[in-house]
Parts: C-alpha cells; structure tokens; sequence
C-alpha cells in the first residue's frame, strides 16, 4: 500500500547536484533542466566544474556541481541556495552545506558514506550521525548499490555500471517533482542513440530510482512548479555558447554572408566552435586553426574574401589575437571576436567566471585601435548580441568584440525561439562590379564604413593591408597629416555606431536613491537582488549595459538622476574606471568579487543596504 | 581555370614602380610572375596575392591583383581563410625565410599539412632585409650579422626538407637571376592543385650581397646546379656531362664516359611518386660535394583542404532535414506556451 506523500506549490525551487567530476552530474542536471523547460517552468542553471577533467576522487576539490533554479515566477538566477541538494559522496556533501537553504531536502547515496570517503573528503565525524543534518530532511538512498543491482545482468562492466547512477538519482528526482517519467526517458535515448545498449540500462535504473522514492517513505513532500507565466510560442532551453553559435549562424543568413569560424580549442569557448562544425548543413565554414592567431587571421582573411569572419576565444586567446584585431582596425573589414571571459591572468581559473577583460577588449591593442565592445548579460541573449555584434561588424566594417563569460557560456534559461523573418535586416556596404569610383577608403558619408569589394569582383581590384593607408585611395601613406586624419576617422567610426544603437535602458524608477551598475553576465543576480529590495519598497534601480564602447548617449542623464551609483563587476573595477575617465563628473560606488564565482543575491542586498543607510538583514 | 579569359603581362602591372632597393631580386621575381600570370589563364579578378612582413611581403603592393598585405608570419593563416572561404581564386602568399621559417613557422607547417591549393613563393635571401641585417633561420651557420658577432650557432632550416617534413606535395627551387626558369616553375606551381612551394634563392644586395653567387655567376652555375625535370636524366654541366647516380643510400656525382659510365646510368627525375624518398637527398645537396637541386622536384597528387570541407558540406546538405536558420531553431528539444497562466 503506497503512501499519499502531500504536494507542496511552490513558486520556485532550487535543485543542486554534486559528486565528482565523471559522476554524470553535469549530464543530471541537464537533464533535470531539460525536462523542466519541456514542462514549461522558467529556469537559469550553473554549473561549477574543477578544471581537471576527472580530478581526485572524493575530495572536496574534485567536486561538480550542477545547480538549476526552476520556477513559475520569472527567474534570472540560478539561486543562493538550494532547496534539494544531491550529494553523490561525503566530498559533494561538505563543499556544499553552505549553500543549501535550512530545512532543505539532502539526498546522499549512503553506499558512498563509508569510512574511506569520509577521510578522503577530511572528514573527522560521521556527517549523517554527528547531529549537524538534523535540521534538514535526509534522504539516504543506496544509490550505488541499486543502481548496481538493477544493471547486474545488463552485461556493463563495473565502470560502465556505475555511470548510470546518475539515473537513479534522477529517478527520485523525477517522483519527488512530479514528473512525467517518459521525458526522461526521451532525453536518454536521445542522448544515448548511438549506444542502444547504454539506454535500456539508463533507462531501466531510471524507474528503479522513481519506484524507490515512492516506496521508501522517507521523502516527506513532493514538489509541483507549475508552467511559468510566459507568452505563448515555441521555446527551449538555451546556454549562452549555442546561443552565440546560433546568433552568428542567423547574421550570416540574414546578411547572405557565409559565417567564416577561425578558432582554436580553449575553455570555456569551445563549444562555439563544437556547435558550428555541427553546421555544415547550413553551409557554415568551421575551421579548427593551428593556433589562437591563425584563428583571428583566417577569420580576416575570410572576411576579406566577403565572409562574415569570426573567432571565438578566452582570455588568453584574446592576448594572442590582439595584433590580429589591430589588422581587423585598420584594414576595416568585418570581424567579430567573442571572449568567453574566465578567471585570470594567465591560465588563471579555467573553468570559473570572471569579467576581468574589459579593460583588455578596450584597450588591450598597440596603436590607436578602437573597435566596438558588447557584452551580453543572460544564456538567451548571448543569441542577440551575437547576431548584434554580426550586424554592426558588416554595417560599419569593423571588428567588434562580444564578451560573454563561463557563467553565460554554460548555464542556461528557457529561449523564446525567435523566427529569422522577425530578426532586424543587416545592410552590407557592397559594391556593384566595375563601379567606376570605388576606392578602397571611400567611405559611406552617415556611418564612416569603407565599402566591401571581394575579391572575384571584376574592375575592382586592390591592395589592403597593415601599413597606413591614404585616406579615400587607400595607397601606402606615411604622410603624417593623413596619419592623423585616418587615427581620427577611425575613432569617429566607432564613435557613431551610437547613432545605431538603442538607449540605455533602466530597470525601476528613472530616478531614485541608488543605481546600481552591472554589465554583462551579472544581470540575473543584480536584477534579482534589485527587484527584490525594490518589492520590499526601496528606492533602487539597475542599468545593465550591453553596450560598453560605444556607451548609449543616453547615459549622462541616467546618471544625473540619482543620489549614488554602484559599479558591480566580478574584477576589481574595471567598468568603474572606464566610466570616471568618460564621464568623469559622477561619483561611482564599487562592489567586486574576485572568487571566480557569480555574486549571491544576499551579498548584494548587504552591499545596497548599506549604501542606504539601511540596517543589515 | 574555366574562366579562361586572356590576360597580357600589362593587366598585372602597377602604376608605379615597386619600391624593393635597385638591384633587388624581388624586381626580377615580380616580372616573372606577371610574365607567368597570363600563360595560367586564371582570370586577372580571381588572383590575390597575400603576404606577411619583410621585404618580400611588399609583393601584393606592386601587383595588379586582389592584395592583402597582412602581419609578420601570418601570410599563411590570412592566405587559408580567403580560400576556405571561396576556393575559386586563386590564391598566392608571399613570404620570406624570416616571415615563415621563424615568426610564422607554425603557420607555415599547417598550410603545407592541410594541404590548401595556395601557392607559396617564400624568398629565401637567408638574411633579415627590412630590419637591416640581422640572421635568420636559413642563415648559415657560422654567420656574422648584426646580431651574431661571432657567428650564428644554430643550423639552418632547409625549406624543401621542412617542407617533406610537414607532409608537402610540392616543393621546386628557383633562382632569382633565372627568368626563364622562374616563369616555368611558377606556371608548374600554379597549376599543381595543393599547396605548393617555391624557393626563390634571392640577392639582397644590401645586407647579403652575392649570397647565391656560386650558383648564380655565368662561370659557375652550370657546375653548381642542376635543374630537375619530371622524367628526364638527372644531368648537369655546361655540356651536360655529369650527372647524379644512387651509390649505397647516397647520391653520388659522377661524369659521363668516366669510370664506364653512360647516359644509361644516370638516374630520372620522377617528380611525382610520393614515396620516391630522392626527394628528400635532392634538396639536401650542398655545395661543394653536390649541385644545387633547381625546378621542380616534388609534385605529388594529393586532395586539398577545401575540395573535401567543401565535400562535407554537400553531403551534409544532402542528408541533413535542416535546410535553414529556422529549421535549425525548430530541431531537438522544443516545446510550445500556449497562451494562458500555468498549469
């Protein structure tokens, strides 16, 4: 006789699985994901992975996590602190006490919480009989033991076997959030179509872990999110490297350029570059490159040739390229460089967040090197921004770097999927063959951009190239006048891709108490922070930039119109100090965060509470 | 070459004059390429010439073709993304022993690797030139320059074995001084479908005066090299009189009617065979013990890069249900709102 578990409503819930990095977490988590945005809830998911690809088992560092935050309400960020935790080993289970909320529900897989892995994670007591998870529902599930019994006769050797505990998990996980168990399942022979043998096991211990959290009686309720309150149309869910990926693919289509990818493998852009070689079918060119330069360099060359040219990187990857960049300046031609930020300098933190760039995209080049900087701020729309900075790199021939960050590029959200007849047009400055005063420095009078003759173009032969050109010929010049003149010029390109750009945009009150300023992909966490102190009445707004260079005209008069202004960045202040040099005449608060992680909710409420005068909660 | 439309050496001149030093060899290299442009029938649109940095990257400023003078090594990166992305040009690199064997060696290995239709003609004057004398990695060891006052230590690269090295198809020799031969050996490398390489030993009169002289001088150079056809004995001499035979694993020079040897026992040049490992002891010769191996040596059928990537995309085009951006969008895992609040 099975027992009627009650159902609890909630608005949202936070979701964190942990184990070590091989363990199927991030495959878990997935697809836990998946299946929420198949049902309708809104969500934003992080994943936190070691940089080793299988780290030491069982220790505290080796530990990936997975952490989703579904909702019916509206959701921006992947949550403080989780309400379920699943902790695969007593490691997974340390490192992550502190970010589960009182009274959540833990499940552990009791096969693991053995003396052995309670001294690999340096444990001195027993965790489950010491008396610290009173406060908290835990569930002590024998995952690996079922799991192992459940496949025993499935001919996988032990290795193979213990993959498929990750199912187990979602098993109860699918009961415990009232879930259809055929999504599941889907998503597994999905997933798996290539090894059919891998799917009826997964599939198998799958509805083992369901029967077993129906039947085991120690989870005590059962969670209902409902559909969230979305408009209606087609959606999935999206991380911010497909959505980049994507977002090029449908530039190129929209313009009728073929998108050129020069790129070489780096944590954590590679995935662009995965997803577009995946392309062919739509005729992308995808092209693994010996190294980070001959990635920028074909990208030009590509671009030269009448592509759309674009390389994909991060941080140190953007180091190697900024010559190439400077070569995408002065020959004017379209280029679009994505800088999937992560910790640094140096190798630094492969696998963490980080917005410690900036300064570089801006300024990292020798010479007078001006070029248009964007940032996108969520997963969904890295797809807008890259598809932006495709249309301003053609519009205004120039190259143009997006920086999105390990954050975006692996956590996701549900994505409105867009129809490409609804995307802005993208004009490119072409020129008719023969046309009788084409000159290669000939520029378009309103945007300042040269126009595009491509090689194969008759009657429109010519030489570009590193070396300064005259202005309006394009012959080699060293004439010091004319060097100004193109410096200037260059400069005013970029400076009028205002004109093309939407104003800055102001979340709250247009005036008020506090502004706080965040740019790129702190904007879930900001928001949340900022709609939740504004739902408790306080006197605070949030202006999210995409838009750093140009900087939308209208953002004097934003300034103007508050008491104190805040620059939130996870680096030690780079956007602050790109605003005291351009618009000197504000004062500008800091917070910053330097730990590789996205910021927390509650340290952002302390830090704006503060401002305002107002007592700590 | 379908677009066969008949060019004149004039369509390939520029305006003004190229702005090498008097008595460079890059005057000499430049007029055989426009003398060797109209004999490939590739139409004068379709040609772009693509450099690095040095002297000899200057190239695509003093031709009348499509030009993108580009950054210090990187010749050879911007010369792959223009022919991935349209294989229908023609595509040349100018590049010299600095730009690819040191600054853009890896570059260089990849293209040769990959195996792109871009021809190559690297100007190997075994000096730095526009930097104004300092070694480079062909110079000779043993050296002194600017920045090897007592000689330079390391051996020098050999481009042709550099080359063989980095799976090359076709690597020929040429010599500044020889017109007639450059002509024909930039036809052949035109026409020779893959990357394919040209060494141009090349004069700097400024910095590395006379470097080739042994090779170039009237008295010497029909002693001193030996220039390679597909096909034909490997003879040399003013009168054809010496010639190469294989002794144990070495080449050896020997003289006809000398020693009972006869015509018959001089080896044939075969360009072609991939496997014919003389490609590799021809362009290691060396003066004094042998000639300077000129023309074409190796010339190995082979795909390209681009025919097959762009054989990918056709049979993904063929088998793929996505035909577009809004099919691509519409694939996978999607799901539908309809238009009311939750449940």
């Amino acid at each position: 006789m099975k027992k009627r578990v009650k159902v609890i409503e909630r608005d949202d819930v936070v979701v964190k699985f942990a184990g070590d990095s091989g363990d199927g977490i991030q495959l878990t988590g997935a697809q836990f994901s998946d299946t929420s945005a198949f049902i309708g809830n809104d969500l934003a998911t992080f994943p936190d992975y070691p940089a080793e690809i299988r780290a030491p088992q069982g220790t505290v560092e080796g530990v990936s996590g997975f952490q989703v935050h579904i909702g019916h309400k509206e959701i921006q960020s992947p949550g403080d602190q989780a309400d379920v935790l699943v902790a695969m080993n007593p490691a997974a289970l340390k490192a992550n006490m502190k970010w589960v909320k009182p009274g959540a529900t833990i499940i552990v897989d009791i096969s693991n919480f053995d003396s052995r892995h309670y001294k690999r994670a340096e444990y001195v007591e027993d965790p489950l009989g010491d008396g610290s998870l009173d406060d908290y529902n835990v569930v002590r599930a024998p995952i690996t033991e079922m799991t192992r019994d459940v496949v025993k006769h499935k001919g996988l050797d032990l290795k193979t076997a213990d993959k498929t505990r990750n199912q187990f998990v979602a098993g109860i996980l699918f009961w415990l959030f009232n879930r259809d168990l055929k999504i599941g399942e889907n998503f597994l022979r999905d997933r798996f179509r290539n090894k059919p043998k891998l799917i009826d096991a997964n599939i198998d211990v799958l509805r083992a872990g369901y029967n077993y959290a129906e039947t085991v009686e120690a989870i005590e309720a059962t969670y209902r999110v409902k559909p969230a309150e979305k408009g209606a149309g087609y959606y999935r869910n999206m991380n911010g490297n497909t959505a980049i990926a994507w977002g090029l693919l449908a530039a190129a289509e929209k313009s009728r350029c073929k998108l050129y990818l020069g790129s070489y493998p780096i944590t954590p852009a590679s995935e662009i570059l995965q997803e577009l070689v995946k392309t062919k079918n739509i005729g992308t060119i995808a092209f693994q490159a010996e190294d980070e330069i001959a990635g920028v360099c074909s990208a030009i060359g590509a671009s030269f040739a009448g592509c759309l040219g674009v390389t994909t990187t991060s941080g140190p990857g953007l180091s190697l390229k900024s010559e190439g960049i400077g070569l995408g300046v002065i020959t004017e031609l379209p280029l679009v460089v994505v800088d999937v930020q992560r910790g640094g300098p140096s190798t630094g933190l492969p696998t963490k967040t980080e917005q410690s760039d900036l300064l570089q995209a801006l300024y990292g080049r020798h010479g007078e090197s001006p070029c248009i900087v964007l940032a996108s701020s969520t997963p969904a729309n890295c797809f807008d921004f890259a598809y932006e900075a495709a249309r301003l790199a053609i519009e205004h021939m120039t190259p143009v770097i997006l920086l999105s960050d390990g954050y975006l590029a692996n956590g996701s959200e549900l994505w409105h999927i867009p129809k490409m007849s609804d995307l802005p047009e993208i004009k490119v400055p072409r020129v008719l063959d023969n046309d009788p005063s084409y000159k290669p420095y000939n520029r378009d009078p309103e945007t300042l951009a040269r126009y595009w003759a491509v090689p194969g173009q008759e009657g429109l032969r010519h030489q570009i190239g590193g070396l300064e050109k005259a202005d309006v010929t394009g012959e080699i010049s060293y004439d010091p006048f004319n060097h100004e003149i193109m410096t200037l010029i260059r400069r005013e390109k970029i400076d009028k891709v205002v004109y093309y750009i939407p104003k800055q945009q102001v979340i709250g009150n247009p005036e008020g108490d506090l502004l706080v300023i965040g740019w790129g992909g702190t904007f879930g966490t900001l928001y949340t922070a900022v709609k939740e102190m504004q739902e408790e009445g306080h006197s605070i707004s949030l202006a999210q930039f995409n838009y750093i260079d140009p900087l939308p005209y209208n953002v004097p008069d934003i300034f103007g119109r508050f008491k104190n202004i805040v620059v939130c960045e996870l680096n030690l202040g780079q956007f602050a100090s790109c605003l005291r040099s351009k618009l000197p005449q504000f004062h500008y608060l800091q917070f910053n965060k330097i730990q590789g992680l996205p910021f927390l909710i509650s340290e952002l409420k302390n830090k704006f509470r503060e401002i305002l005068g107002l007592p700590q909660n | 070459m379908e677009n066969y439309e008949k060019t004149t050496v004039k369509d390939f001149k520029m305006d003004q004059a190229a702005r090498w030093c008097p008595g460079c060899g890059g005057h000499a290299v430049l007029a055989a390429v426009q003398k060797a442009l109209p004999e490939t029938g590739i139409k004068k649109e379709n040609i772009v010439f693509v450099s690095g940095i040095g002297c000899s990257s200057r190239f695509p400023y003093y031709i009348n073709t499509y030009g993108f003078h580009g950054l210090h090594g990187r010749g050879a990166a911007i010369a792959t993304g223009i022919k991935l992305a349209n294989p229908g040009l023609s595509v040349w690199l100018a590049t010299g022993d600095g730009d690819s064997m040191a600054i853009g060696g890896n570059h260089f290995i990849h293209l040769l690797r990959r195996n792109l239709d871009i021809n190559i003609l690297l100007f190997n004057n075994k000096i730095y030139g526009l930097t104004k004398g300092q070694f480079s990695p062909t110079t000779p060891k043993g050296s002194i320059t600017k920045t090897s006052p007592n000689g330079t230590i390391a051996s020098p690269f050999l481009p042709g074995e550099l080359a063989m090295g980095a799976q090359g198809n076709f690597f020929a020799r040429v010599v500044d001084n020889d017109l007639e031969m450059m002509q024909k050996v930039f036809i052949a490398a035109a026409s020779h479908k893959g990357t394919s390489l040209v060494e141009i030993l090349q004069n700097c009169v400024i910095f590395n005066d006379a470097v080739h002289a042994e090779i170039t001088s009237k008295e010497l150079r029909d002693d001193n090299t030996i220039f390679l056809e597909h096909g034909k004995p490997m003879l040399f001499g003013r009168n054809k009189e010496k010639g190469l035979i294989r002794e144990d694993s070495r080449m050896k020079v020997v003289q006809i009617g000398q020693n009972g040897i006869t015509r018959k026992d001089i080896l044939i040049h075969n360009a072609i065979d991939r496997e014919d490992t003389r490609h590799y002891m021809l362009v290691r010769m060396m003066l004094p013990e042998y000639p300077i191996a000129m023309g074409v040596i190796r010339s190995c059928e082979a795909s390209t890069y681009e025919d097959t990537y762009y054989g990918q995309i056709q049979v993904s085009r063929d088998k793929s249900t996505i035909k577009n951006v809004d099919d691509l969008f519409m694939s996978g895992n999607i799901f539908k709102l309809e238009n009311h609040n939750g449940d």
